[in-house]
């Protein structure tokens, strides 16, 4: 490979790479990615269960992983959506980053095999197993005004919760970021008008979340704005913290992409 | 508010500034007050953030935006929500048709994830937004999912998601009425290793009216401001 020499090169030779990244990420990576996991699949064995709690409809959960365990979300009903804020522990300006996951990612959409990002080019949450597929980064959680244009009075939701949970360890507004909610089926047309497709809405679904570093984790268990089953889509949820087993060397998330094999190599310097 | 303002006329504007190639600027836009920014060489992303003036925990969210106006594009009369779910402003004129803000801001961190360890070497908009955010009082934490002017980011149905060569062309604008007072935050993108830019970063120009009925008749003294050097 030759230096490049003039500007004009160097924006050529930038333009190549931009492709060729482009090219892996929307076509080698997705068919990399596994399958999603069975309903009845991924079982934890009794001896790796740390805690299991059950959060009501409309209420939230914070909880604390260390790197290397995991957490399995439950949507017992099928009719629950759980929106996901996180915070690094040792230094909670580092958070999740839902632009910076679907960028580097190349997709809006993640399923098993992805992973979600900190604002700090390192990965936060890998999505070790997932029944589902079907979770919205871009649309967020419901709020007070949400609410209220749904149902004509302000009812519990996403927004309060996080900002509650975020004052019981000292944080406030200044440090929400937008989130990302598991069994959230948005998609959107051509002309970028999303819609919800409840048909991808199953009871039991769950996806199980590892820790790639020490975290602070916000749950909250409140209808997605866009759903239509709203106000009936309000159930209970099921937290399970686990002790995962240790990614192996074809563990599919930490292989999926060439950015995504950076982003653990920085994530793993930290605890180097 | 419903009805679009007419077109400004350039010699009304109370301020007017270049904003060199790389570089950030911020300045408190009064209510009703219009904001234009000019891609003035073309295909140039221009990253912005939305604060209240009164209250700045209270800025500009993505998600909101969106959820509100229930599809993915920024475009004209796109009302910018606050994370308190207000209106801050709208856009009220638009010569280019499409802006993002999904796609976040580019930082020195992700582009190495991006693009290779090497490229953490190179400014980004997340150093811009920190250095003039530091003028307010104001920190990393306080940076959020932003607004990407001019650059383009189409979402597919199946998810896919790219940054695809700006469509805008020399001298494209887009106008920002606010409804309340902001303090609007700009980092003129640095970014060289994918298309946002052209991979070649240029300068933009920002012009500031006031409301049409607060016009003087007549040129206005055109107040002009170099940016503080890093």
């Amino acid at each position: 490979m030759t230096t490049p020499q003039t500007r004009q090169e160097i924006s050529e030779a930038n333009r190549r790479r931009y492709e060729e990244l482009r090219a892996a990420g929307q076509e080698l990576t997705p068919k990399g990615l596994p399958d999603a996991t069975p309903l009845n699949g991924a079982p934890i064995a009794p001896d790796k269960i740390i805690t299991r709690e059950q959060v009501p409809a409309g209420w939230y959960a914070t909880v604390r992983l260390r790197r290397g365990e995991a957490l399995r979300i439950v949507d017992d009903s099928g009719r629950a959506s759980i929106s996901l804020i996180g915070w690094r522990e040792e230094d909670t300006s580092e958070r999740i980053n839902c632009a910076d996951t679907v960028k580097v990612q190349w997709s809006a959409a993640i399923s098993k095999g992805r992973v979600l990002l900190s604002d700090m080019g390192r990965v936060l949450l890998s999505l070790v197993e997932d029944t589902s597929g079907a979770h919205d980064l871009l649309v967020g959680g419901s709020t007070p005004a949400s609410t209220r244009d749904a149902f004509g009075a302000t009812t519990r939701n996403t927004h309060e919760n996080f900002l509650a949970a975020a004052a019981k360890i000292g944080l406030g507004l200044r440090d929400i970021p937008p989130c990302v909610t598991f069994f959230a089926p948005v998609t959107l047309d051509a002309n970028g008008r999303f819609f919800w497709t409840a048909g991808r809405k199953r009871p039991g679904d769950f996806v199980d979340l590892r820790a790639e570093m020490n975290l602070v984790l916000v749950l909250s268990n409140c209808a997605h704005p866009l759903d239509t089953a709203r106000p009936a889509a309000a159930d209970p949820i099921t937290l399970i913290r686990h002790r995962a087993l240790p990614p192996g060397n074809d563990d599919p998330c930490r292989t999926s992409s060439p950015e995504i094999v950076r982003a653990y190599e920085f994530t793993d310097r930290l605890y180097a | 508010m419903a009805t679009p303002l007419s077109i400004p006329d350039v010699s009304d504007a109370v301020y007017c500034h270049d904003i060199p190639a790389e570089r950030p600027w911020s300045r408190i836009l009064r209510q009703r007050q219009t904001l234009r920014i000019v891609d003035s060489e073309g295909q140039q992303a221009v990253d912005a953030l939305l604060y209240c003036a009164d209250d700045p925990a209270e800025r500009y969210s993505s998600q909101d935006t969106l959820r509100v106006q229930g599809s993915a594009y920024v475009e004209l009369g796109t009302r910018l929500i606050s994370n308190k779910g207000r209106v801050m402003a709208r856009v009220t004129a638009d010569s280019c048709g499409r802006h993002d803000t999904s796609a976040g801001c580019c930082s020195c961190e992700s582009n190495a994830v991006r693009f290779g360890e090497a490229t953490k070497y190179q400014h980004a908009c997340r150093e811009n937004f920190i250095l003039e955010l530091s003028k307010h009082g104001l920190t990393k934490r306080d940076i959020v999912a932003n607004l990407n002017f001019f650059m383009n980011v189409p979402i597919d149905p199946s998810g896919a998601f790219t940054v695809v060569d700006g469509i805008s062309a020399p001298g494209n604008y887009v106008d920002v009425t606010a409804d309340m007072d902001v303090l609007f935050v700009i980092s003129n993108c640095p970014q060289v290793n994918n298309p946002c830019n052209g991979f070649n970063p240029t300068p933009i120009r920002v012009m500031i009216w006031d409301p049409p009925e607060m016009q003087r008749a007549g040129r206005a003294d055109i107040q002009s401001q170099s940016s503080v050097p890093l």
